[in-house]
């Protein structure tokens, strides 16, 4: 056991044996929990042999379900890299009536379960549905076809970028781009300038989970897939189905790959989260020097980095918060 | 939707001076010289609208065809309520153990310094990272009577996968990141001057821990488990492979809502699916109330 960081006082101490024993038996929850479940994804993948691991992964329908799996997040990321800005422009530097509704109603996706999410846009555009007939006319597809795919992941990937740079953006507060309006920069001038420099962080934070999400969804697609092979599947599909075939170790090997793509997501939000922390001890310190008023800093029990940031204390716990959790309303 | 057409089509210009824009105008309760309010709330107001909105509006507009009792037979039949049982009985639990694991994990993460902490903070978000239909398999491979832990809990007799505990697994592993992360950023900013004045007035450690510091993480703690609940609610990809899927025993509701899709039953589907969108709206409000009463706490 290394030592503590921080001193500790006795008083607000455990003894060492309780502290041994409450890390022990988090770290073998863990373990078990977490741990577990990754590595008997790659034990399973190359269970048969790298042969059939190497042949499950370049089979044309792995290969195509790989090409649509990209295509369905390099669509998603980009529309909803948009979209987050402008909510978060018009919601971070403005204060208008019905915010706090908008701010709800982004965050919706999140608390619709992946199955709705795919079932409500068969009811839009599927025969039955109220475009349907509409589509059949003008010999269009959407559901059971690559449209409903990148739509029903564009729904369940809604609130990612946006959720990221609200709670920035608002901390940030208007000064910078308000003295840029008043030395004559236009609007699209000062977002390049000024605002996107200043969130880059944050959206690429939201960037990293909204492009997870959207490679790994499983349940919308599913709904609006209609399961044509070497078609309309994903990767996540096309897991389900060779393990319903009983090629486990097939299933397995496509399945290690998407678990690599969680590992990579894990460790650049390390990093981003790390550099996150750093943009916002800098800009405490800035505003130190600034205030001389400014009051000593807090101590606390905690361990390594503080953890809310200046950024994050004006949105709630927005950076640490989980995905999918509800977003932190505006600062009063 | 309409008003974010034409603000989408009215452009930025509302520089100081000139006549603001219709949306600006109607809705800004303090006036800014940054331009782009109408362009920025009117993409967002559009593509919430078009993407989110319309298509939900839809499974409502769909439920309205139906007739009381048939909306009934669909979304209330015995079958349909063994499902719902299944999924909020086996949610509550697993939101359960997940706040009480999350919580030792997160006083651990938070309180004690140990080598590869950092590590073991960033595989805490895997459950969100990992795909649900990669977690599914994974899961059921380890719990199945053949598996790394299947094997033994098979010797005590406990069976896991394909039975409602493996819904519970499934759903445990879900939910642990929602609690850690909520209750994370709060225990980190605790300061220590109330422990100490705590352990200045004869407080033991564990009184400090049962007197001060739990009900300061209370209102967290609560939010990550509410989180954890409403999300297992919805959960699919990570349950299916690993329930066994009998109809009465292990069958959760968002599966039915795929099974009547496949029978083309778009009508029963909807039922069950707008309960569900009931309860999880009413747990979105109740999370809200939850974290605007803990801000309102904090700064007062």
């Amino acid at each position: 056991m290394s030592a503590p960081s921080t001193p500790v006082a006795g008083a607000t101490a455990e003894p060492a044996w309780v502290r041994r024993t409450l890390i022990g038996s988090a770290l073998v929850f863990l373990a078990g929990f977490l741990l577990l479940p990754l590595a008997v994804v790659f034990v399973e993948a190359l269970k048969k042999g790298l042969a059939v691991y190497l042949a499950a992964i370049t089979e044309p329908e792995a290969v195509s379900a790989l090409r649509l799996t990209l295509l369905a997040a390099a669509v998603a990321v980009p529309t909803n890299v948009v979209i987050g800005l402008a909510a978060a422009w018009s919601l971070a530097k403005f204060r208008f009536r019905g915010q706090n509704v908008l701010l709800t109603l982004i965050d919706l996706p999140f608390s619709v379960s992946p199955v709705i999410a795919g079932l409500i846009y068969v009811l839009l555009f599927g025969l039955q549905g109220w475009f349907g007939p509409w589509l059949k006319a003008h010999d269009l597809q959407v559901i059971f076809a690559v449209p409903g795919i990148v739509l029903a992941t564009v729904f369940v990937t809604f609130p990612f970028v946006a959720r990221e740079l609200i709670p920035t953006m608002q901390a940030q507060g208007t000064e910078q781009e308000e003295a840029a309006r008043v030395l004559g920069a236009s609007g699209w001038h000062i977002l390049r300038r000024v605002t996107l420099p200043n969130v880059r962080w944050a959206l690429l934070y939201g960037v990293i989970l909204c492009n997870a999400r959207a490679m790994g969804e499983f349940g919308a697609v599913s709904v609006v897939s209609g399961h044509v092979r070497g078609v309309t599947d994903t990767l996540p599909l096309h897991i389900e189905i060779l393990y319903n075939e009983y090629q486990s170790a097939a299933a397995f090997a496509v399945a290690s790959l998407l678990a690599l793509l969680a590992l990579v997501t894990l460790a650049l939000k390390a990093v981003v989260e790390r550099r996150m922390a750093r943009a916002a001890r800098l800009a405490v310190q800035a505003a130190r020097k600034d205030d001389v008023a400014a009051r000593g800093p807090q101590r606390s029990n905690a361990v390594g980095r503080p953890r809310r940031s200046a950024y994050a204390q004006a949105g709630g716990a927005a950076h640490h918060a989980p995905i999918g959790g509800a977003l932190a309303a505006p600062a009063p | 939707m309409t008003a974010g057409n034409s603000a989408a089509a009215t452009f930025v210009g509302s520089a100081p001076g000139r006549p603001r824009a219709p949306l600006s105008r109607a809705l800004l309760t303090r006036t800014s010289v940054l331009p782009g309010f109408d362009l920025s709330l009117g993409i967002t107001l559009f593509a919430l609208g078009l993407i989110v909105l319309l298509p939900l509006s839809a499974a409502f507009a769909k439920t309205a065809t139906l007739s009381w009792p048939a909306f009934v037979d669909a979304a209330f039949s015995p079958r349909v309520l063994a499902s719902y049982r299944l999924t909020f009985g086996a949610s509550l639990a697993a939101a359960s153990v997940s706040a009480a694991f999350g919580l030792l994990v997160t006083w651990v993460l938070v309180r004690y310094p140990f080598p590869g902490r950092r590590i073991v903070d960033a595989l805490i978000d895997l459950p969100f990272a990992l795909p649900t239909a990669v977690a599914g398999i994974a899961l059921t491979a380890l719990y199945a009577d053949n598996g790394w832990v299947g094997r033994w809990l098979a010797l005590a007799g406990v069976k896991v996968a394909y039975s409602p505990l493996g819904v519970f697994v499934a759903l445990t592993f879900i939910g642990l990141p929602f609690v850690v992360r909520t209750v994370q950023p709060v225990l980190a900013d605790l300061p220590t001057g109330i422990e100490e004045a705590a352990a200045t007035l004869g407080a033991s450690r564990a009184q400090t821990f049962a007197r001060v510091i739990l009900p300061a993480l209370a209102p967290a703690l609560l939010t990550g488990f509410a989180l954890a609940f409403a999300r297992a609610v919805g959960e699919y990809g990570s349950v299916i492979f690993i329930a066994g899927n009998l109809p009465m025993v292990s069958e959760i509701a968002p599966l039915l809502i795929v099974t009547k899709l496949e029978q083309y039953d778009y009508a029963g589907a909807t039922a069950i699916a707008v309960v569900l969108l009931v309860a999880a709206f009413a747990l979105l409000l109740a999370i809200n109330a939850l974290q605007a009463r803990a801000r309102r706490r904090e700064s007062a």
